[in-house]
């Protein structure tokens, strides 16, 4: 199997659970199909060779983001398909934006592709992990500390914001 | 495993992250359940991270994932903070419903 072959059958997953995850009423099966579609973009990944990201992807987005996400839905009590439809002139004004944008990003893109130039072919390990930890730690140590200081006050942040509030007496 | 972007081509990675962007837009402006309208947050993101990815190949440079990594941190950050957020807009007003978030209309 050639890799174009294995790029469209990973790009219509990526597409067809991102559109599922939209369009579906029942938010536990939204969050599910997004967990499909975070496992194929990290296909995407693995065919770029880019084992660290990945990983991380996995980890991060398929881990840590979607048992947030199904824990808070499952908090709210929200895995019922009571939700109030919109408005079919503002469902049509979304569709519409939709074709449009995507038209126009299109377009501009076919445009400018002769432009950009062709692939070349260094040879030189750029994307192994140990390649990234080394930039990452020397280049891009500073921002990286700074990731830590803002994931402990996104930490913070969280636990203040969902803290009951006391009832004014 | 090497000449991946001599077989498949960058303008089939930018096409497909136009898509998904574009399906993102489409949820946020589709849908009134805030949860969802989070999840199309996260779909954008991954559509710009992975085209960070594809032309980070494209120029044979490490620098591009370096930044996937980091905005991955920073997603991570929005989503916990986003949903404690809806979990206090429930608690006050026993719905996510956004068009129910009016009080500042006057």
């Amino acid at each position: 199997m050639s890799l174009l072959t294995i790029f469209y059958i990973l790009s219509a997953i990526t597409i067809a659970t991102a559109f599922l995850t939209i369009i579906s009423k029942n938010p536990i099966h939204s969050a599910i199909y997004l967990v499909i579609s975070f496992f194929s973009i990290a296909g995407h990944y693995l065919l770029f060779n880019a084992q660290f990201l990945a990983l991380v992807h996995i980890i991060v987005y398929a881990g840590a983001i979607m048992v947030l996400f199904l824990f808070t839905i499952m908090l709210m009590n929200l895995n019922k398909e009571d939700e109030p439809h919109k408005k079919l002139a503002t469902k049509l004004a979304a569709a519409v934006s939709f074709g449009l944008v995507c038209f126009v990003m299109l377009a501009v893109f076919i445009k400018a592709m002769p432009i950009i130039d062709t692939y070349k072919q260094t040879g030189q390990d750029f994307q192994s992990i140990k390649v990234l930890g080394k930039v990452l730690l020397n280049e891009y140590m500073v921002p990286f500390e700074f990731a830590s200081v803002l994931l402990l006050v996104a930490m913070i942040g969280a636990v203040l914001l969902s803290k009951k509030e006391k009832s004014i007496q | 495993m090497q000449n991946i972007l001599q077989q498949i081509g960058i303008e089939n990675y930018i096409y497909l992250s136009v898509i998904l962007f574009c399906i993102g837009i489409f949820g946020v402006l589709y849908r009134r359940n805030a949860i969802i309208m989070f999840m199309s947050i996260e779909i954008m993101l991954n559509a710009v991270n992975l085209l960070f990815v594809a032309f980070s190949t494209f120029h044979q440079d490490a620098q591009g994932q370096v930044f996937v990594f980091f905005s991955m941190a920073v997603a991570a950050a929005e989503v916990a903070v986003g949903l404690a957020i809806l979990v206090s807009i429930f608690r006050n007003l026993s719905s996510i419903d956004i068009d129910n978030l009016k009080n500042l209309k006057g």
